[in-house]
């Protein structure tokens, strides 16, 4: 039963891990260059989550209907604004200004939150369970979050397949010059795509922020384990965030229940391991455009 | 030659400061130092070889713990382990390298971070020998009376920066240089007219370790206390990659402005604590669309010189005459 329960909450951990890659997998798909404030944006919507949620007396659920038009406004503005303009130059332009990026962010939510380390309350729900087996209670808000990667996962998969942005996004993503042969503003796409990516990243904060305490200096270690889901599910695959959230939350558990103190580590050397044997991850789908 | 008498000058200077400076002044210079030697690594991978390295401080914290395993445990001069922290470090890089080189642009920047990460948390939690979170100090250093330890951390700061300077201009000038820069411009392009471009990649890496590396055992010869968290932590990168971005990235005078401007900056917003790592990333970011060449590109763009010249320019012969 202690071996079960570890497997399911591993899975349930690897829910929360797959939705922080998602967000990362979508804008590295698209505009192939990683964003290494990707983490910080996460703990500055969770903070966002909290000032909407103490200023309009909503329930942090509720407030991603504010969040999450704030956050894509946020991503469309930082693509169209700021990188698009390094689009030329490969991808060091990018690389730093998002690490300075996520220097500003943390610092910036530091005076103005305070170093304190603060949660989302959505009343009861964070400590609710639900017994499947005797013995095995699993919380709802893990299986909450389950459902919302699962959700997001699939609307993300209609969206690409079905319709004309959807389409645009996939032939960007393949060659931006000849798309823009074809009519299409690479430019408004990339925009679009951080938007979408930041609107991801809105559901992630609240929901992280609702599962375990943040604090301004956690972007990094979010960033990191983000990074590993999609290195572990192969870059740019939306499938592959699923089973490498998946792969990371049990490895990080099993390791977790060996020696705690081992609980970080194992995740780790579970991302170099994989980057050893299958440097393009499980399910590589991205291919190489340099 | 005002160039070499410039650099003269400057040497003279810096090699008779212990005599006429105060303890202030020559801890500024050592601090001005380290730093130096830790942009010109990075500028070199980054600038250089396209290796956007955002993990150097893997190094740092690998230096100073062979500092400590070195001069605690095996009894060593903690001064002579500078060379041995540069060795250790450019040992662990190799195998590092086999790992990282498999990945390409923002995945390598993001996996040497990674790397970083999980030598951090080794360190966490090795407890009986590298002493856990607390870390553990370097106590053979209080063998050394106080004037005299600082004039040796003075001229050993000073060498590692020579090292790494010279080191620098050596290796563009030489043929891997050549090679690098034609990386730079095209890998595939170097490829096809012979460059070993992994092996060049590689080389550059490994230099760039060793010279972090002794670095971060000279640092923490000035610290003395040795803790994972701070060895280890990402402030070190965004340190040099401030300083690299606001003098001047690929080029061998940007890190040497970079550091006078960081330093400068640093002491001006002492007081401000969060403030400063914010207007820090403020300022990469504003160079980094408005002047991505840095203060030394904008330098070079109005005036031709060159402090350490490193450019290869076509003979004479070759250039065709104008006919009048």
């Amino acid at each position: 039963m202690i071996v079960l329960s570890t497997l399911v909450s591993g899975v349930l951990l690897g829910g929360f891990y797959a939705l922080l890659g998602l967000g990362l997998s979508l804008t590295f798909g698209i505009m192939r260059t990683v964003n290494l404030a990707h983490g910080d944006l996460v703990v500055l919507a969770s903070f966002l989550a909290l000032a909407v949620t103490q200023m309009l007396g909503l329930s942090p659920l509720v407030s991603l209907i504010v969040l999450v038009p704030v956050m894509f406004g946020l991503g469309y503005a930082l693509q169209g604004l700021v990188l698009n303009r390094v689009l030329k130059d490969g991808m060091m332009p990018a690389v730093i200004i998002t690490f300075g990026l996520a220097f500003v962010i943390q610092n910036g939510l530091l005076m103005g939150f305070s170093a304190d380390r603060m949660v989302l309350r959505q009343g009861t729900l964070e400590t609710a369970g639900v017994t499947l087996l005797p013995g095995l209670t699993v919380g709802v808000l893990p299986l909450i979050t389950l459902g919302a990667v699962l959700a997001l996962m699939a609307g993300l998969q209609l969206l690409f397949r079905y319709t004309l942005i959807g389409r645009a996004f996939r032939a960007t993503s393949d060659d931006p010059q000849i798309a823009a042969l074809m009519g299409i503003d690479p430019k408004h796409v990339y925009a679009l795509a951080m938007g979408l990516a930041c609107a991801i990243i809105a559901v992630t904060g609240v929901l992280m922020g609702m599962r375990s305490n943040f604090s301004a200096f956690d972007g990094p270690i979010r960033l990191i384990f983000a990074f590993e889901v999609i290195i572990i599910g192969g870059m740019g695959s939306l499938n592959g965030v699923l089973v490498g959230g998946m792969i990371l939350g049990l490895s990080q558990v099993i390791g977790g229940a060996l020696n705690p103190s081992w609980f970080q580590l194992t995740g780790h050397l579970a991302t170099l391991a994989v980057l050893i044997v299958r440097p393009s991850g499980l399910f590589p789908e991205t291919i190489d455009r340099s | 030659m005002p160039r070499i008498l410039i650099l003269a000058g400057l040497g003279l200077v810096l090699l008779s400061l212990p005599l006429w400076g105060s303890g202030y002044q020559q801890r500024s210079v050592v601090e001005f130092l380290y730093f130096l030697s830790l942009a010109m690594a990075w500028n070199l991978l980054a600038g250089y070889a396209g290796l956007v390295s955002i993990g150097q401080q893997a190094f740092v914290g690998i230096g100073a713990y062979a500092l400590v395993v070195l001069a605690e445990d095996l009894g060593l001069n903690p001064f002579l382990t500078l060379p041995l922290a540069a060795a250790v470090a450019a040992l662990a890089a190799l195998p590092a390298s086999w790992l990282l080189f498999r990945l390409q642009g923002a995945y390598f920047a993001v996996a040497t971070w990674v790397i970083a990460e999980v030598l951090r948390l080794a360190a966490n939690a090795s407890i009986d020998w590298l002493g856990g979170g607390r870390g553990r100090a370097v106590r053979s250093l209080g063998g050394f009376e106080r004037g005299l330890r600082e004039d040796i951390t003075f001229y050993a700061a000073l060498a590692l920066a020579a090292v790494a300077v010279a080191g620098a201009v050596w290796l563009l000038r030489s043929c891997t240089g050549l090679g690098l820069m034609a990386i730079r411009d095209s890998e595939p392009g170097a490829q096809a007219v012979g460059v070993e471009t992994t092996r060049t990649k590689r080389r550059v890496y490994l230099f760039a370790a060793a010279i972090t590396g002794a670095a971060g055992a000279l640092i923490y010869i000035t610290q003395i206390n040795v803790r994972p968290d701070a060895a280890f932590s990402v402030n070190w990168a965004a340190y040099v990659i401030f300083i690299v971005v606001i003098g001047g990235i690929g080029t061998i005078e940007g890190p040497i402005i970079g550091t006078l401007i960081f330093l400068a900056l640093r002491e001006a917003l002492s007081g401000l604590e969060g403030w400063s790592m914010l207007i820090f990333g403020a300022i990469a970011i504003a160079m980094m669309l408005f002047a991505p060449r840095g203060i030394w590109g904008l330098v070079t763009e109005r005036w031709n010189i060159a402090l350490f010249p490193i450019r290869r320019q076509m003979p004479a012969r070759f250039i065709e005459k104008e006919t009048t």
